[in-house]
């Protein structure tokens, strides 16, 4: 008896293709992995070697400052960027006529061009002396706030200067994605608020912002991973001390990880260098937390998200 | 609460572009209307005049009057947003909010206009659009869930029910039932035709059965070629038209000669 089953037709195109897709899924992880391991391996003379004199007092008292810094730095400018984000978005697909908002969404893309290095020296030389009667002002009036407390800074440089450029560094990307997101927002929907008699503002809050909503997180975690990365702006604005401290308008201000690596790199030496890398890994294992709880909060509606 | 609805030589326009031409006609109130005729004869574009959903797109416009029980709805100071809250609207494809729950959906024109209300009081409005738009059976467990969870045909009715949950004077209804499979638009004909015991009723429809059996008056639009304007050819009682109609390009479409 002969096999009658037609057989499955192999097409060379496919198999190409969904080789080359799968390479690329998988080059993702293994990359992921790598970096993982490296910075598993080269941690652990820091925790096995003689001890370092830069973290006396153990390995968690000397990163605890720096993951204060980073995460209280970056959700600063998470802050400050967000809403921003979120009202760039909405003017440029909701408000503006064509041709403004190209022009705008032109210079929101161009921002996203500079170099981080600029932005720390413009962090310096201009935001910091501009920033400083306003810091002053906040101090006097709203000094009992724990933020805005102590003796402010007489150069700018300080923690608040940095979650502003950092804001700015990751405005525009967040602004651009968000507003991909918001020109998604099915017309049928945006029709179906206007027609209860809603008006223009109360159409997006109905339609466009609860469409949006997972995306505006998503947004906001590229951000975030740029701002909690971010190093030349950082190491360049702040003159960091190993603090933890809430106070935003002082010159005493824990750096952050990355800032902390790229200044401390070029003099570290024997096991110190293991040390700094320890502290690559934590920021690694911050990251990672920040994006999984996002994913939780974006799955947590996903019944309602549009997608189904 | 139901309108009477005048078109008085009414224009309308897509930027420079006439679309509809001179149409004068009543629609009258606890009635349903039907606008038949082929694609790209302006009905849909006639339809979404009456609640100022025309003007949503840039440079949409319109000219000539539009009375509602004798008050100009294009009057200089009339706020589109009033109107819409007046005209409850249904689209050609179901458009239920999916970031909301059942009750939500229904809810959702209710609330704009008061942002507090008791949880009694949602609770009576939710029951009674549902069971009015013949939802309430399907859906009476699960109103919490996303409406986008519902079939094709449970999702329109769901729409149905958010527009008369505020009680509007007048339904429109472009082509409800054109992505609903046969049992689900038998749902929404028998619907519309309980609806118009209480409001003015509006439905533009390709399918002409559709219209004559449940329409009472039916305005056919033709359009003598592309690039040139839809125009109101007949409008009469609905036998009248599919029966024995005045005009010739009527009497070719009702009896499927085109279109």
């Amino acid at each position: 008896m002969t096999d009658t089953k037609p057989k499955a037709v192999r097409r060379l195109g496919d198999v190409v293709f969904a080789n080359l897709a799968f390479f690329a899924g998988v080059s993702i992880l293994a990359t992921l992995a790598t970096v993982a391991a490296f910075l598993f391996a080269q941690s652990v003379p820091a925790f096995t070697g003689p001890p370092i004199d830069a973290a006396s007092e153990g390995f968690f008292s000397y990163v605890l400052p720096f993951v204060f810094g980073t995460v209280y730095a970056s959700v600063i400018g998470l802050a400050i960027a967000t809403p921003l984000a979120v009202g760039i978005a909405l003017y440029i697909s909701h408000f503006a006529n064509r041709r403004f908002a190209q022009v705008l969404g032109y210079a929101v893309d161009l921002l996203a061009a500079i170099p981080s290095v600029v932005y720390g020296l413009w962090g310096i030389l201009v935001l910091a002396p501009f920033l400083s009667p306003t810091f002053n002002w906040l101090n006097a009036n709203l000094g009992w706030i724990p933020m805005f407390a102590g003796q402010v800074s007489a150069t700018g440089r300080t923690m608040l200067t940095v979650g502003i450029v950092l804001a700015i560094m990751v405005l525009p990307i967040m602004a651009a994605l968000i507003r991909e997101i918001f020109l998604q927002t099915p017309r049928l929907h945006e029709e179906a608020a206007l027609a209860l008699g809603a008006t223009r503002w109360e159409m997006i809050k109905m339609a466009v912002l609860p469409f949006g909503r997972p995306g505006i997180i998503s947004a906001a975690m590229l951000g975030l991973g740029r701002a909690l990365g971010e190093t030349m702006a950082v190491a360049m604005v702040l003159s960091p001390a190993a603090v933890v401290s809430f106070a935003v308008l002082t010159s005493t201000n824990s750096n952050t990880i990355a800032a902390n690596i790229a200044l401390q790199f070029p003099e570290a030496g024997g096991n110190y260098t293991n040390l700094l890398i320890a502290t690559g890994l934590v920021l690694f294992a911050i990251t990672m937390v920040v994006n999984m709880i996002a994913r939780w909060v974006i799955s947590r509606r996903a019944e309602f998200s549009g997608a189904n | 609460m139901s309108k009477r609805i005048e078109l008085k030589s009414l224009d309308v326009y897509y930027k420079a572009f006439l679309a509809v031409q001179d149409v004068s006609m009543v629609i009258e109130p606890k009635a349903i209307t039907a606008f038949i005729g082929p694609s790209g004869c302006g009905k849909s574009t006639l339809i979404r005049t009456l609640n100022r959903m025309h003007e949503v797109i840039p440079g949409a416009r319109v000219e000539g009057q539009l009375l509602m029980d004798g008050e100009d709805v294009y009057g200089p100071d009339v706020d589109p947003v009033r109107v819409r809250r007046q005209v409850g609207m249904v689209f050609q494809r179901p458009n239920p909010f999916p970031t909301m729950s059942i009750k939500d959906n229904v809810l959702s024109g209710y609330k704009l206009n008061n942002s507090r209300m008791s949880k009694a009081e949602a609770e009576e409005i939710t029951e009674k659009a549902l069971v009015g738009a013949n939802l309430w059976n399907e859906v009476k467990d699960r109103l919490e869930k996303p409406g986008s969870g519902l079939s094709g045909g449970q999702q329109q009715r769901l729409c149905i029910a958010r527009a008369i949950a505020v009680e509007p004077d007048v339904i429109l209804m472009d082509e409800p039932t054109s992505a609903l499979d046969p049992i689900s638009t038998a749902a929404i004909e028998d619907l519309a035709v309980e609806l118009k015991e209480h409001f003015t009723v509006v439905i533009v429809t390709h399918n002409m059965q559709q219209a004559s059996r449940i329409s009472d008056m039916t305005a056919f639009f033709n359009i003598a070629g592309s690039g040139l304007p839809g125009k109101l050819i007949e409008y009469d009682k609905t036998e009248k038209v599919f029966s024995n109609p005045t005009e010739q390009q009527t009497e070719d479409y009702v009896s499927g000669r085109f279109g």
